[in-house]
């Protein structure tokens, strides 16, 4: 058992952890920050996206121990004073049916917007290939993407 | 809850502090760099180290640079790393379209171009391009450093050229002299996120020389010296391309599997090696190369 301090969401935590617990276990069971999920947890499905030091990563495929030092940022923090613009969009155009997804879509959508503030219709394609969906078709969650970066 | 199997973990800090370790485990230490591969691996029950070495902590592995006329790539380089070099775009371009196509941005966030090399996973995406720019693996150890061409690097499938003491550091990829341009294509269900069923490389040079490669076509990536030899003594036409493409039935062993049948494979190795080389062709006419 190993004691780690990491940023979560703009605030310093630690917390003891064993080398076998994985970051999103972590998150979910030991912090109770919920919007990651399990969904394939293999790293292919994207649900358990969250974003360290900038960019999005798959929280299934890190070990907890690993983020010591790190910077982690979750749709909590997105969320923290109100819904971000793109959430606010996503949610007129009611694109969401279940869900599952929409966290770790949000936060691909936000590395991107980090880096491409008017991305292309490829690039948004691109930067939310691994967040799998069924329910939306992908299309309105592009539409949204658009028109918020087309705002800024 | 927890991944059902103990095992420590250390983050040394220097190079020499991670080599005392590998040599202290040996093969009960597994390296840990983006642990895309490793981390899942773990949780299956396969191959579960006594201790995880986490070489992140470990800066000089985290370069990319032009050392003497050698591209550097080190083994904390992520394919994200790769796609944003200019070092490599200018440089090296197959490996930046190839690095493009590896699983999703947030899988290449992560994931090292070293990784994927030491998995060795014969779908691979890092070969290819490794294999025709003939890079050269650099592993350390407390028995010295070593070298290890590409060719020789990939052994099996899920297995390469390391010792059990050792780690890879990084890999060299000799600049030619002469002008010269790559292309990669994969084939795969849907983009942004698959393995590849077949992939080709090719590296044309403008005198007439030529590389070729081909990966998840058989147990381990395999460059063809016998179609390169036939492009460069007879010159690259639609005809000798046709000849190639024939010569290809002789060079790759792929299987049927879950993601496609052997002889799909095949026909699409064809197919996928004359576009890269009427992508490369096109390619090396350019004042500078634009690769996507």
């Amino acid at each position: 058992m190993g004691k780690i301090t990491f940023k979560l969401n703009g605030e310093t935590r630690s917390i003891l952890v064993e080398p076998n617990e994985v970051l999103l276990e972590v998150l979910r069971d030991k912090i109770g920050v919920k919007s990651p999920k399990c969904g394939c947890d293999s790293g292919d499905c994207g649900a358990c996206t969250v974003i360290i030091n900038g960019k999005t990563v798959r929280s299934c495929l890190i070990l907890a121990i690993e983020v010591n030092g790190q910077d982690i940022l979750t749709l909590e923090g997105i969320s923290k004073h109100g819904l971000s613009p793109l959430q606010k969009a996503l949610h007129e155009r009611n694109v969401f049916q279940c869900g599952y997804c929409a966290p770790g879509m949000i936060l691909s959508a936000t590395e991107l917007m980090l880096n491409i503030p008017h991305p292309t219709e490829h690039d948004i394609k691109e930067a939310i290939a691994g967040n799998l969906c069924r329910c939306t078709g992908y299309t309105p969650v592009i539409e949204a993407i658009i028109e918020v970066t087309k705002k800024v | 809850m927890a991944i059902p199997y103990e095992f420590g973990y250390v983050k040394p800090t220097s190079l020499q502090e991670a080599i005392e370790l590998k040599g202290k485990f040996q093969k009960e230490a597994r390296v840990l760099a983006g642990g895309t591969d490793l981390v899942n691996e773990i949780k299956k029950g396969f191959r579960v180290p006594e201790m995880i070495i986490d070489v992140k902590g470990i800066s000089e592995l985290s370069k990319i640079e032009i050392v003497n006329g050698q591209l550097l790539i080190g083994a904390l380089v992520t394919f994200s790393d790769i796609r944003k070099s200019q070092v490599i775009i200018d440089n090296m371009n197959i490996l930046f379209e190839a690095a493009g196509m590896v699983a999703s941005n947030g899988v290449r966030n992560r994931a090292t171009m070293i990784g994927n090399i030491c998995s060795a996973v014969a779908c691979m995406d890092s070969a290819a391009p490794l294999l025709v720019h003939e890079a050269t693996v650099h592993t350390a150890s407390m028995d010295g450093k070593r070298e290890v061409k590409i060719q020789n690097w990939f052994v099996d499938n899920r297995k390469t050229a390391i010792l059990d003491n050792e780690l890879v550091t990084h890999v060299s990829i000799p600049i030619p002299t002469v002008k010269y341009a790559g292309a990669y294509q994969k084939m795969m269900r849907y983009s942004g996120e698959d393995l590849s069923q077949a992939n080709v490389g090719v590296l044309l040079f403008a005198n007439g020389d030529c590389h070729v490669a081909f990966g998840s076509v058989g147990p381990t990536p395999k460059r063809s010296l016998k179609i390169e030899n036939l492009l460069k003594s007879k010159g690259i036409s639609v005809a000798t391309i046709e000849e190639a493409k024939e010569m290809i039935e002789t060079v790759i062993a792929p299987i049927t599997d879950v993601r496609a049948t052997k002889e799909y494979r095949m026909h699409m190795t064809k197919v996928m090696f004359e576009r890269a080389m009427q992508t490369a062709m096109e390619r090396i006419k350019m004042p500078k190369i634009i690769t996507k």
